[in-house]
């Protein structure tokens, strides 16, 4: 991208390390020794046909998957045998393919969640409303309906989830990642199912977290024309192997990914 | 609706104090039969309380636990206990000592939660109701050697002044109530009642925010076994007057899934109404069938009719109305409150 030099945040070294794991589900290779890695500050994109193995990837970095082979470090420390909750207080948060939004809570108080590891007070202070947990949550509201205003979804913030369109559902999941202020935000097309428009809003929304707050992001993404436009590198999985990982416009130019998007069966 | 916001609205002062003024001036002033007190009054307050501890688990922590009645004689013979074993213990002392005894139970038999869920969980829970009233009556020094299976109640006595007429009785519940309610309130808009309710609603993304599954679950069913308990020590000591483990069947545990149910999953006021439609519809039917069809209508068959209406209620309910009857009210007040603005 032509705006690199003037980034508030200039990518740096190396945040998140994916070293050779392999993950199967029984006979199902989802990935194979597979390796690479996240810059700090940068917006990286996983591509690849269906079933490549790229929602099992973020799956893995966040815990949920536990790989049978390879490490995954992040920020230096290594990530095994760790639950999600273990690796969201690390500094990584996430989205969803499919949608996990807390159906029957309001939009608010689904991005409220996100502010768990920012709440202090336990349930003893709340059931009191001790000073400490009013403070906070004034704190932690202040926070959200900050999000809420620049996701521009105030007028639905106290609407139960369930009853959103999809799309608004997409950007309350994403409101809800950056409640958490992570610093690597996994992001499961963010955009998919969404219209131009909708597209655009959501890729300005996340453009807009990077250049604001640095934040590094690693996103999945079937949108070639969003790929290429907002990425600084992409990753290309196909059957849970790397076929092509680089700068948008080299990978867009490699024989094998563009075989690989073709359906042309592979030579060797 | 209610959204996350720790500061209560002018109308939740309001309700509040209206509510407090009925329960603690007008009802004592006006309802002069005992029988309103110890029939009506004293177990509805009592079963709401179970009730919200049942909420706690079931409406905004989603686990389908059963078992409530055993955490109830849980915390009935802990207090018991306490009473006739430690000297100079307060009676709000011994109270919260065993809450806190049932909550511990409750951890224990928390844990499955943390492998098992839906219809399996209910069944394990439902096994902690059998272990708690197998243990009390298998071990005589719970009962203290009673042998008649039947134990008297100590009276209530509070800073020296016992409690023991149906409106002293009521006030003291009403007073524990009064306080558990708006502890319960204050967790479930807090940020405790998100955990709860995320964790209910899609666990692995709750556990994806940092909300530690193993933490909140246990911590829901430990408030729920602690007002469980609580409610139980009390519906022994002012309801029943007597302490005896068949009075904690398996039928009462249904019968507090069935007020939270009713009055609506994760609603801490549809603990009260859920509660308040059981335990005065066969009342009602009662009444009706004595003084309306001047008992043509056989007692079997009333009680028959009282079972049906409670399925049929609650597939309805289940299908149309999950948040219950607690909706229902919001909804009426809304539509009540809008014409009276036109
Ligand atoms: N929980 C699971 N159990 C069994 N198999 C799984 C599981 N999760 C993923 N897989 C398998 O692993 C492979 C990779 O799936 P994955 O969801 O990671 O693909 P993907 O690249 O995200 O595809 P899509 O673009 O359709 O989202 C598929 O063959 C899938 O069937
Ligand atoms: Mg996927």
């Amino acid at each position: 991208m032509s705006t690199i030099e003037e980034r508030k945040f200039k990518i740096g070294d190396p945040i998140l390390e994916v070293n050779n794991i392999s993950l199967s589900f029984g006979g199902v290779n989802a990935i194979t020794d597979t390796s690479f890695n996240v810059l700090e500050h940068e917006v990286r994109a996983i591509i690849g046909p269906n079933g490549a193995g790229k929602s099992s990837m973020l799956n893995c970095i966040n815990g949920i998957y536990k790989p049978q082979k390879g490490s995954i470090a992040f920020k230096g420390d290594t990530l095994s045998k760790i639950t999600p909750n273990i690796i969201a207080q690390m500094g990584i948060s996430r989205t969803f393919q499919n949608l996990a939004l807390f159906k029957r809570m309001s939009a608010i108080d689904n991005i409220l969640v996100g502010r768990k590891l920012h709440s202090k007070a336990n349930f003893l202070d709340v059931a009191l409303q001790l000073p400490k947990a009013r403070r906070e949550e004034k704190v932690n509201l202040k926070k959200c309906e900050e999000i809420v205003e620049f996701l521009e979804i105030e007028k639905i913030k106290d609407t139960p989830v369930g009853k959103l369109p999809y799309g608004l559902q997409k950007r309350v999941e994403l409101g809800r990642a950056l409640a958490t202020e992570a610093s690597l935000l996994l992001l499961d097309e963010p955009m998919a199912g969404m219209n131009v428009e909708e597209k655009r809003e959501m890729c300005r929304f996340i453009l807009e977290v990077n250049e604001e707050y640095g934040t590094t992001m690693v996103l999945i993404e079937h949108d070639m024309g969003v790929v290429m436009d907002i990425s600084d590198r992409v990753v290309v999985l196909d059957y849970g192997k790397i076929i092509g990982d680089g700068p948008p416009e080299e990978v867009r130019t490699n024989q094998n990914v563009i075989d690989a998007y073709l359906g042309v069966s592979h030579g060797e | 609706m209610s959204t996350a916001i720790s500061t209560y609205s002018k109308s939740d002062y309001i309700n509040f104090i209206v509510l407090m003024v009925l329960g603690f001036l007008v009802i004592p002033m006006t309802v002069n039969s005992d029988y309103w007190f110890t029939s009506i009054l004293i177990p509805w307050l009592c079963l709401a309380l179970a009730t919200i501890g049942q909420q706690v688990i079931m409406g905004y922590t989603g686990q389908l636990a059963l078992g409530a009645a055993g955490f109830m004689a849980a915390g009935a013979f802990a207090c018991f206990n306490l009473i006739l074993r430690v000297d100079g213990l307060p009676f709000f002392g011994a109270l919260i000592i065993s809450g806190l005894i049932a909550a511990a139970i409750g951890i224990v038999f928390g844990l499955p939660s943390l492998r098992i869920r839906g219809i399996y969980l209910m069944v394990a829970t439902l096994a902690s109701q059998f272990f708690i009233i197998w243990v009390i009556d298998k071990f005589g020094w719970f009962k203290n050697y009673d042998s008649s299976g039947i134990i008297t109640a100590q009276d209530i006595v509070i800073f020296g002044r016992p409690y023991t007429t149906p409106v002293d009785m009521y006030l003291v519940i009403l007073v524990v109530v009064t306080v558990m309610t708006i502890l319960a309130i204050n967790m479930a808009r807090g940020s405790t009642g998100r955990n709860w309710m995320a964790v209910r609603d899609m666990d692995v993304a709750a556990e994806s925010m940092g909300v530690s599954l193993l933490k909140t679950k246990l911590q829901a069913f430990a408030i729920s076994s602690f007002f469980c308990g609580v409610a139980g020590a009390l519906f022994a000591f002012t309801y029943l007057k007597s302490l005896e483990p068949v009075a904690f069947d398996i039928k009462l545990s249904f019968k507090i899934l069935f007020m939270c149910i009713l009055g609506g999953l994760g609603t801490i006021n549809g603990a009260f109404i859920g509660a308040g439609f059981i335990l005065l519809f066969p009342v009602l039917l009662n009444y009706l069938g004595n003084n309306v069809f001047h008992g043509a209508i056989d007692a079997t068959i009333i009680s028959a009719m009282e079972q049906v209406v409670f399925g049929v209620l609650m597939i309805v309910f289940m299908i149309y109305e999950p948040l219950g009857m607690a909706r229902l009210w919001e909804n009426t007040k809304q539509r009540l409150f809008k014409k009276k603005n036109k």
